[in-house]
Formats: structure tokens, C-alpha cells, sequence
């Protein structure tokens, strides 16, 4: 699918009238912003599911959806720098809405880790990293809406002219690339599970093996322990 | 839960007034700032949008003081586990810490705006006053239930002092950025001039909304 969107990309996609190549940036780096806004707050989902019913595995992917939104942040960041560079002249641009607000809230998420590690028990761990995550999922909507007015629209809203603006074959690319990245997001997700849980795994048979008394002491992790 | 909210906050505003720790450090704080932002800015006054933005990071910066030090008794004094054992209400706990913490702030404020009139605003604030008092209560409020939210967050963790401001300040984007834009105004060359009222709409807005989430989310962070 992600192939299929690049392909798409660079041979399907008519080329921007006024920025030129560089507009293709916009296909990977929008998803790629949209998906990891709603990865934070699937995450706070996954947590108020982890509060309720005290299951490890729903921190396990509170955890894991956080961490890959994290990731695909910087992406954002990244590949928005490179854009607005190209197409504004500069790198950073402080009276586009979009650039501030994905900040603070990229610059919230990135306590994320600190928070988790600072706490030696994994049970209590596991509760503060999720009340954190609700508090910090429903701040995203809002911090969108208070830093949005802040700037009363001076640039026009890549998603209000995706659907009046955009050129047909434009539109199907985007969408394309969209459904792509949340695939990959998805793919990942069940990737660093499965990686987890294999860990997790080989961990406590090795103990079996070795005994309880000559065996190490896991060292601290942000990570949530199953 | 009245009488308890009532007792724990009896309880916080004792203690400050006999050890005196948050709110003369927090008033410290803020007009060395001051002294700060005059030799960092270059300028004998300041008014508009700059007074503003001086007033409000200043004031943010001393209320991170006071959030890290808002639950440090309970946190020393094994307070968590009394309280865990009395039969009441756990929401009244943070109910009464964001009211202590709220009553610091405009403890500190009393002492810090007139300070900042003195020493760095341009314009009489003569005129500002009323609307200043809302905006300073509404900001108040919003600072209050945020920050003992955090600092119930961050008391369990080892890195306390580092994970209250890294939390805090994003957080508290919002209610900076909606209370200087309200500010602004106000300390306009030219006198005051009348509130936005859509800002002082988002500052409610924020109170509500993180005062409905922490209190739902409260409960959660006393457990063990």
C-alpha cells in the first residue's frame, strides 16, 4: 500500500503550480502528522481502557502507540521543517498554527519516557504513564484549538482545501498515502508487541532455567513489564 | 466532603503560614525576574504585548515553583497514607490542594503586579485593574488544577524537579497564551483598553475542561 502510494506520488500526482517538486513532501508529511495526532489519542484511549480494567496488556499499548507517534513526530517535524524551508523560505514559521501546536504537543509527549523511567514500580508505573496519557490525549484538541485562534487563519488549512481545493488526482494520492501510513503505523504497532512479548517471554523462561538466586536483576526500563 | 476539603485546606494554609517555604520563595522568584528581564530586555518600562508576555512568564515560572513543592509534605511526612486511611472522599484531597494552590498564587500576585507595576510597566494600571483581577483569577484557576494534577504526577517519580516543569510548562501553553493575549491590551500605551472576551472565553474553557479531567483522573494517582 505504502508502495503503491509513493508510486503514486512521484509518476500520478500533477506537479504543484507554483511549488513544483517539493509539494510531493506533502503526501508523506501530512499523513504522517495525522496519523500520530491520532496515535496520541488512541493512546489516551488505551489508557482509560487500562484504568478500568487494570489489564497490563492495555499499557502495553498505550505504550507502544505513544511511543511510535512519538517517532513518527519527529518525522513531522522533520520533513514540515524541510517543506516550509522550500516553500516559505524558512525553516521555522511561528504564525502557522499547525507548526506550533504539533510543538507542544510533540514537546509534552517527549516526558513521556522521563515520566515512565523515574518510576521504579512497574504497577504504579503503568498507572501514572496512563493518567498522563489520558491528560495529555484530550490536550491535543484543545491545544489545536487555542493555538489555531491565536493566528486567526493567515495561512489557508491544508485540510479545508483537501476537499474543496485539491485537484481529483491529487486527492486520491493523498488518500492513498493516508490509509498507507496508517497501515505502516499499524504494522509497527503489532511489530514492537510482538517484539515485546517475545522478550517478555525469553526473559522469564531463562529465569526458569537459570534459577531465581544467580540470575541478574532486570535493569530499570520505560517500557512497561508484562 | 465539604468539611474535609475544608480541614485539608486549614490544613496547607497552617503549614505555609508557620514554615513559610512556597509563597515568599515564589514572591522572590518573580521580582527577581523582574530585575532580570530589565537588564535581559534593555528597557527602563515596558507596556503592550511585551508587558504582557513579561507578567505572564513570570508569574508561570514562579507557580512551577510553588506546584513542586505542592504535595513534598505529604510526600516526606508518610501524609498520603493518613489520608489513604481516613474514610473520606479521595477527590477532597485534590479539591483542597488546588484551592491552597490557587490561594498561593494570589498571594504571590498581590505582591508580584503591583511589583511590576512599580518597576517595569509603562502605562498607570489604574484603569486596568478590574479586568486585570478577572484574568489573574481566571489564569489562577487554570494554573491550580493543572499544576495539582502534575505535581501529584510527579511526586512518585525520582526526578521530581525535572518532570514537574517538563510537564508543566506545555501544558500550561494554553492558559500563558490566552492570558497574555487578554493582558495585552490592558497595558496598551494609550490606557487600558477593553478584554477580548473570545480569550477570556478559552481560559474558561481550559479551567473546565482540566478541572472535569483531573478530577476524574485524581483518584488514580493515590492508590497503593
Amino acid at each position: 500500500m505504502l508502495t503503491t502510494a509513493f508510486v503514486l506520488v512521484f509518476f500520478y500526482a500533477p506537479l504543484d503550480a507554483d511549488q513544483g517538486f517539493v509539494q510531493k513532501i506533502f503526501y508523506v508529511h501530512v499523513p504522517m502528522a495525522i496519523v500520530a495526532l491520532c496515535g496520541f489519542v488512541a493512546g489516551g484511549l488505551f489508557a482509560v481502557m487500562h484504568l478500568r480494567t487494570r489489564d497490563v496488556r492495555w499499557d502495553m499499548r498505550s505504550y507502544v502507540t505513544i511511543h511510535l507517534s512519538i517517532v513518527l513526530a519527529v518525522g513531522v517535524l522533520l520533513t514540515g521543517s524541510i517543506w516550509a524551508r522550500a516553500s516559505w523560505g524558512h525553516w521555522w514559521v511561528w504564525d502557522e498554527p499547525m507548526l506550533v501546536s504539533f510543538l507542544i504537543v510533540f514537546l509534552l509527549y517527549a516526558t513521556y519516557w522521563p515520566l515512565r523511567f523515574s518510576i521504579e514500580d512497574s504497577e504504579k508505573q503503568a498507572r501514572y504513564a496512563s493518567v498522563f496519557a489520558i491528560v495529555a490525549g484530550s490536550f491535543v484538541p484543545l491545544n489545536f484549538a487555542a493555538v489555531r485562534m491565536a493566528q486567526q487563519f493567515v495561512h489557508p488549512q491544508t485540510l479545508a482545501t483537501t476537499t474543496g481545493g485539491m485537484p481529483p488526482k491529487m486527492a486520491l494520492t493523498f488518500v492513498v498515502a493516508i490509509v498507507g501510513i496508517t497501515l505502516l503505523f499499524i504494522t509497527l504497532c503489532k511489530y514492537e508487541m510482538a517484539s515485546k512479548h517475545a522478550t517478555f517471554r525469553l526473559r522469564a523462561l531463562r529465569r526458569r532455567l537459570a534459577g531465581d538466586d544467580d540470575f541478574a536483576p532486570v535493569g530499570r526500563s520505560a517500557a512497561p513489564q508484562l | 466532603m465539604r468539611e474535609t476539603v475544608a480541614a485539608l485546606l486549614a490544613k496547607d494554609l497552617a503549614l505555609e503560614l508557620r514554615t513559610r517555604e512556597a509563597v515568599p520563595a515564589m514572591v522572590l522568584f518573580s521580582v527577581t525576574t523582574y530585575v532580570i528581564f530589565h537588564f535581559g530586555l534593555d528597557r527602563d518600562t515596558v507596556e503592550g504585548d511585551l508587558a504582557a508576555g513579561v507578567l505572564w512568564v513570570t508569574l508561570l515560572f514562579a507557580s512551577i515553583l510553588g506546584i513542586n513543592r505542592l504535595f513534598v509534605a505529604e510526600h516526606e511526612q508518610g501524609g498520603f497514607d493518613g489520608f489513604l486511611l481516613a474514610p473520606v472522599d479521595r477527590t477532597a484531597l485534590f479539591v483542597a490542594k488546588a484551592l491552597a494552590l490557587f490561594a498561593f498564587l494570589c498571594v504571590v500576585e498581590l505582591v508580584a503586579v503591583p511589583a511590576f507595576a512599580v518597576l517595569l510597566l509603562g502605562p498607570s494600571p489604574g484603569q486596568a485593574l478590574p479586568g486585570l483581577v478577572l484574568v489573574l483569577a481566571l489564569a489562577n484557576a487554570g494554573i491550580a488544577a493543572t499544576g495539582t494534577l502534575v505535581a501529584a504526577l510527579a511526586i512518585q517519580t525520582r526526578a521530581r524537579d525535572l518532570i514537574v516543569p517538563l510537564l508543566a510548562l506545555p501544558l500550561l501553553v494554553p492558559v500563558v497564551l490566552a492570558a497574555a493575549r487578554t493582558t495585552a491590551p490592558l497595558f496598551a500605551q494609550g490606557g487600558a483598553e477593553p478584554l477580548p472576551g473570545d480569550w477570556l472565553a478559552v481560559l474558561a474553557l481550559y479551567d473546565l475542561v482540566f478541572a472535569l479531567i483531573a478530577y476524574a483522573v485524581f483518584d488514580f494517582l493515590l492508590e497503593d
